[in-house]
């Protein structure tokens, strides 16, 4: 599936025929798609600047125009870090819908998945900007996130009183920060991925403020990463590197899994905490613990339904 | 050809005053200046200029943009009164309503472009030019209300004034229905706003169907509020005629919708601090603060206060009618609703957030900077446009006056040509 198939499935993208559009609505349309196209040429024509300002949706590009940014993308970060960055589109695979489980009686509150994860994903060294927070909670209260703080420093880790959750992106299957977003610049891709376009947001904030998890970052200022700790395989949905006042989150690593990876912060965690599957696929790790293991997901009354689920394995 | 002249002309007497005009614009001016400086350093360093971050993602610009909505919907305290009930003291001062809403709305939009990460992508929202998620995004629909208002006072006021300019009779078949427009359009901004943080179920705060109500009866104080002040300021320096009793049933009507602002606050303090459960933390964070974090505490309940005595001198037919207690009413009830809709509003939707972490938000030099260059801008806006509205109204400012330089002369009396039928 390529990722423009997203949007032919989006009805809201674009006038479909046989809904009694009227022609002179068609030939405005036609018009408005003709000079877009012609100022799109000139554009060509200006340098990448003028490029950049004119691009279209990422949805809405067709595959020469995705092309043209990608290469665009990958000269524009060649310049910038003196090295070779790949930035692919690779789209959703056929019959996958990716879920996570996180298992709360085996976190230790290490942090190691917050650095693997900023290592991996191209996020900002200063400031700097985690897409995984682990809050520790006091055991006696359960998951009160009213109790949780994120900013524990002990000489070690676990500590007997605290318990450990880590929390990223929920991947909901009803994502309130998608339908908030004024301009599409966020969505569910088919694997039940929500992503943005960096290239497309306008930084209203919006969605940061529909996020019951707080799982949205936003770059307040230039973010900083150095030439040599650039991860160089990317994503242009996932963990290229980004600009100034958008606001990004965590993928699932998207970059990784469409190509039959684990994320990286599965990989990393030291005691097997965190396991990533295919959610349609029966016998995959994640099928098996959703019917073995008392699972819950955070903030059920809300009505997100995540797809990422916290268990206790032991 | 003909409203080109108007223009011209309108243009031509809008840079022209006495010493206070000059004094007042040069002020307001250096006020833009100063703050399109700050404006510029955000545009290179990103909103790390502001003290907003990931835990508290909107602040400053985001409450004055609801405050200000708020005040632009207010015009319909005046056009309700004078076009649903044809009161005629009130109906030769309708247009100020309007004026007030076009500077007001343009504040409003000037408040949502400095808060955008990318100001550059502005086109994205334009509708067929850019992909508007609508009717999903309620901050789409604001876009469009928004604009659709100031489009719709900016068409209302520009044909009054041609006309008037002229001599001759608007056309009522086009005005009439137009303002009557505006009565629903004006409700439904403030709607609408209140829409967009209301339906925001990860924030309890805002997340209570008493909210979009609690927006209109403050913003039926607020805005009307300034426009008493106005009023009397156009009556000192530029010779307004405006009854008295036009005022006090402005102010009668604060009165009421005062009330229901206190009524529904108390119905929400109600509802969380009895039922007690983890949503009244917020509220909590407002009025008594939070592990320690006070910082919104006293100007909660200086906005608590401000309303209550205001409401007390409102309802009070002899403090109502006397200027000194009616003026300092107006103030006080600004105060209030600006703290209450502003930063009283946004700041405790996001503290604490919704991981438990508490931000203590106070606004950087940046904001407040960047802020007072966009009320100068609506200032200057609003004194412009009276410049020009007001002489028009009083019939001094005609195309016959500008032939005949003694000024005076006309046959009409102006009071004649401007009542609305």
């Amino acid at each position: 599936m390529s990722p423009d198939d997203a949007t032919r499935q989006d009805p809201a993208a674009g006038p479909r025929s046989g809904e009694g559009v009227d022609v002179g609505r068609r030939a405005f349309l036609k018009a408005a798609a003709m000079g877009a196209a012609a100022i799109a040429a000139v554009a060509g024509g200006c340098g990448p600047r003028a490029e950049e300002f004119l691009q279209k949706n990422f949805r809405e590009l067709s595959p020469a125009e995705l092309a043209r940014v990608l290469a665009r993308l990958e000269e524009e970060y060649a310049r910038k870090y003196e090295k070779k960055v790949n930035v692919s589109a690779t789209g959703a695979l056929p019959g996958t819908v990716f879920g996570y489980g996180l298992d709360l009686s085996r976190c230790v509150g290490c942090r190691r998945c917050v650095y693997a994860c900023a290592r991996e994903n191209n996020t900002s060294r200063a400031p700097q900007t985690h897409w995984i927070r682990v809050l520790q909670v006091p055991r006696e209260k359960g998951v009160d996130l009213s109790e949780a703080n994120a900013y524990y420093d002990p000489p070690a880790v676990p500590e007997e009183r605290f318990a450990y959750l880590p929390v990223a992106c929920q991947q909901c299957r009803k994502p309130p920060c998608v339908k908030v977003c004024p301009v599409k610049a966020t969505w569910q891709e088919p694997d039940g991925v929500v992503v943005v376009d960096y290239n497309w947001c306008i930084g209203c904030r919006c969605c940061m403020a529909a996020c019951p998890y707080g799982a949205r970052r936003f770059n307040w200022a230039e973010p900083s990463l150095p030439a040599a700790e650039v991860n160089p395989d990317t994503h242009y949905l996932g963990n290229r590197p980004r600009m100034k006042g958008v606001v990004e989150k965590c993928t699932f690593c998207l970059q990784r899994v469409r190509q039959g990876r684990y994320p990286a912060c599965v990989e990393i965690c030291p005691v097997g905490a965190r396991k990533f599957g295919n959610l349609l696929d029966e016998k995959s790790e994640l099928r098996v613990l959703l019917r073995e293991k008392r699972v819950l997901v955070l903030k059920e009354d809300l009505g997100t339904e995540p797809k990422f689920f916290y268990f206790y394995g032991t | 050809m003909r409203f080109m002249r108007f223009l011209w002309h309108s243009a031509r007497l809008a840079t022209r005053g006495g010493a206070a005009y000059r004094a007042w614009v040069l002020f307001l001016l250096a006020l833009v200046a100063w703050g399109a400086v700050a404006y510029v350093d955000q545009l290179r360093d990103g909103l790390i200029r502001t003290s907003m971050r990931d835990e508290v993602s909107w602040g400053f610009y985001v409450g004055n943009f609801t405050f200000l909505v708020g005040v632009a919907a207010a015009a319909v305290m005046l056009v309700i009164p004078a076009y649903v009930y044809n009161w005629k003291p009130i109906k030769e001062v309708a247009i100020l309503g309007e004026l007030l809403a076009i500077s007001a709305v343009t504040m409003c939009l000037l408040f949502v472009l400095v808060d955008m990460g990318r100001p550059d992508r502005f086109w994205h929202v334009v509708p067929f030019l850019g992909l508007l998620n609508f009717p999903r995004s309620l901050l789409a629909w604001d876009c469009l209300v928004l604009n659709g208002y100031l489009a719709l006072n900016v068409v209302v006021v520009g044909h009054l004034l041609y006309c008037s300019f002229y001599r001759v009779h608007y056309r009522a078949a086009i005005v009439v229905p137009l303002v009557l427009f505006s009565i629903p359009l004006a409700i439904s901004i403030h709607t609408v706003t209140a829409f967009l943080y209301n339906g925001l179920p990860a924030r309890p705060f805002w997340n209570a169907s008493i909210l979009a109500p609690r927006f209109l009866c403050s913003a039926f104080c607020s805005g009307p509020a300034i426009l008493i002040i106005v009023f009397q300021i156009l009556q000192r320096t530029a010779g307004l005629r405006i009854q008295n009793e036009a005022i006090w049933k402005v102010a009668e009507l604060m009165a009421y919708a005062m009330f229901l602002n206190l009524f529904l606050l108390g119905a929400e303090v109600f509802k969380e601090y009895y039922s007690a459960t983890h949503h009244v933390v917020y509220l909590q964070y407002l009025f008594s603060g939070v592990r320690g974090h006070t910082s919104l505490v006293l100007y909660a309940w200086a906005s608590v206060a401000c309303s209550a005595v205001a409401f007390i001198l409102f309802l009070i037919p002899a403090t109502r009618r006397h200027f000194v207690t009616l003026n300092l009413g107006c103030l006080l009830i600004y105060a209030g609703v600006y703290i209450e809709k502003g930063m009283g509003l946004v700041i405790p939707g996001f503290t604490p957030s919704t991981l438990g972490e508490i931000y203590e938000y106070v606004p950087t030099l940046t904001e407040v900077r960047v802020g007072a260059a966009v009320f100068s801008v609506g200032f200057l806006v609003f004194t412009v446009l009276c410049k020009v509205a007001v002489p028009i109204l009083m019939g001094e400012f005609t195309a016959e006056t500008l032939v005949r330089p003694d000024g005076g002369g006309s046959s009409l009396a102006p009071e004649e040509n401007l009542q609305r039928s």
